[in-house]
Formats: C-alpha cells, structure tokens, sequence
C-alpha cells in the first residue's frame, strides 16, 4: 500500500489532449517524512509512521511526542500516520511522486458537517405527498411493529446528527501529477471541505 | 497564488478577444477515421460564463429556419481558431431574448468604430 496525507484544495476541469473535459479534485500533498519504522519482533505489526505538516513553532509540541521526533532525530510534524509500505528506512520522503497518471485510489476525508438533519436528507427516505391537502410531508413515519417486539429496533433509522465523519471513496482514477507544486488531480469528488485533510491510498 | 489557481492557468489558451453580440466563426477540430479537418460554426454569442480555465460561450445561429446553439469551452484544445466576422453593439451581458424574435427583429446592431 502507498498512503500520503494532503489537503483538498478544492475542484476545477482539466482538457484532455482529445478535448474531453474532466472535472478533478486538486489534493495538494506535500512530502511527508518517516519517522518510525515498526516491525515484528518490536510492535507485533510492521508499517511506517510518517509525518506530515511540519510544525514551525516548538511549543505546539508536547513533551511526548517532542521526544518522539527527538529520538528519530526528524523534524517535528503535526499528523502522524501510519501506512504499511515497504522499503522505508527513518528520514525518508513520501512525495506524490509514488503517484501516476491512472491509478486507481482511495481518499478518505471529513465529510462536510450537515447539523440535525431529517430521515429523508439523511437517509434517503421518501416521504409523503407535497400537496392535495397532504399531511405527511417530510415526517419518519412507522418506526416498527406493535405489540411484538413492543420496542424499536437498534441502529432503526430516524433523523439525527449528518455529516462530519469519516468518508472514504474508492476506486478514484489519478488524472495528473504535478510534481514541482506537489498536487494531485483526482478525477471526480472528494469528501471534504476545501482545505480539510484528506488521506489518499493506492493499493500495490 | 492557491493550488486551484495554479491548476487552472496551466489549462489556459490564448485566446482571441469577442464579446457578447459579436458575429463569430469558430473553427473546430473534427476527427474523421485518421484524417482531422476544420469545421466553422459562425454565429452570435449569446453568452459567456464562467470564469478562469472552466469558461464557456453560446454561439446562435439559424439554419435553414431552425435555431441551432453551440455551447463551446473559451480554452478546449478542440478549438482552433475564433474569427470575429461582425462586433456587435448590446447593452445586456445574455441575449437569451434572441430566441423569441425572428427575422429583422433578431438583427443585432453593429458597433461604431471609433476612428
């Protein structure tokens, strides 16, 4: 697996040299750093931890995770993540170099937030009539049977909090890679507000 | 500049200056089997939205009795060429109006050139 954290920057069009119009995702990643390598014998499970976003101010750094960094002698960084990826030693670089034209990826993001929310918004029910003296509109509706089991069921769908969890996409195509700007064009949707933190993957 | 931006002006072309009302001829790229030709649509814009590298144009024209519209991207590579046959005087940045006039009605009025 190859994983590196961007931020979605926010969605325009690209041509295509036959003139087709893709709309993209512009992800703009910039390279993260190795800090820890897990293995077996130590940690029970083997993956790199890499950092991303590095921290200009050393007092935003807990006295934990300044150690942390200290001992990999790397800069400090904001997010931590671990991908199961091979062949990193500590101090390597994660680029979106490990990217290309047509891979096909993962990118799981923050979905916007949509507050308190109706079942039909939330859960694509259908509602009832508009008009024509109508007086089920946008309401739940049954919720169950009666007597038996005298009770709702768990997880019975009704309105609630929507939005702000953890989405993922799969099967996005990469449509372009700009290495010197460090961007990613992701053919398609992303979860996200502009400027969220995004997480991309693509398995090998 | 942000990222979008960037992204955007890569896809720029340049393009040759018109406005709203003006005549145009539009030269497109058609591919037929291996062989690529140009084939012109020539019309009055009716209007332009959108802006950076995402803007597009209507162009209107009426062929043999039927109004045809094209909407075309301002920067697809498809296009070759946009030649300015007439500059036309508007005060109004869409001429959806066009639609419902026919004949003398649906003229628009050439611009003064200042000398």
């Amino acid at each position: 697996m190859t994983g590196i954290i961007g931020r979605k920057r926010g969605i325009t069009q690209v041509f295509r040299e036959n003139g087709t119009v893709v709309p993209v995702t512009v992800i703009e990643a910039e390279p993260g750093c190795v800090v820890q390598v897990k293995n077996n014998e130590r940690d029970g499970y083997e993956t790199v931890q890499i950092g991303f976003f590095e921290e200009k101010k050393e007092k935003r750094i807990n006295k934990p995770m300044a150690g942390v960094f200290k001992s990999a002698g790397q800069k400090p960084y904001r997010l931590l993540r671990e991908f199961p990826m091979e062949g990193l030693a500590v101090g390597d670089l994660v680029t979106v170099e490990r990217f290309q034209k047509g891979d096909t990826i993962s990118v799981s993001g923050v979905s916007k937030g949509k507050g308190f929310q109706g079942a039909m918004k939330r859960h694509n029910f259908s509602g009832g009539p508009a008009s024509h003296g109508s007086m089920f509109k946008r309401a739940v509706g049954s919720i169950g049977a009666s007597s038996d089991p005298s009770r709702v069921w768990k997880r019975q769908r009704m309105p609630g909090h929507m939005g702000a969890e953890r989405v993922t996409v799969k099967n996005l195509k990469v449509e372009e890679v700009k290495l010197e700007q460090n961007l990613l064009l992701v053919k398609g949707a992303v979860p996200g507000a502009k400027n969220s933190i995004v997480e991309v993957r693509k398995e090998d | 500049m942000n990222s979008v931006g960037v992204v955007e002006e890569g896809n720029k072309r340049e393009t040759s200056p018109f406005n709203v009302g003006d005549t145009v001829k539009v030269f497109t790229r058609v591919v037929e089997g291996d062989k690529e030709r140009l084939q012109p649509f020539e019309g009055v814009v009716i209007s332009r939205k959108g802006g950076g590298a995402r803007e597009t144009f209507m162009v209107r024209k009426v062929s043999f009795g039927v109004g045809v519209e094209r909407i075309f991207p301002l920067h697809s590579p498809n296009i070759d060429r946009i030649e300015v046959t007439r500059e036309g005087s508007v005060r109004r940045a869409k001429l959806y109006y066009l639609r419902q006039k026919k004949g003398k009605a649906a003229k628009i009025k050439e611009k003064e050139r200042r000398i």
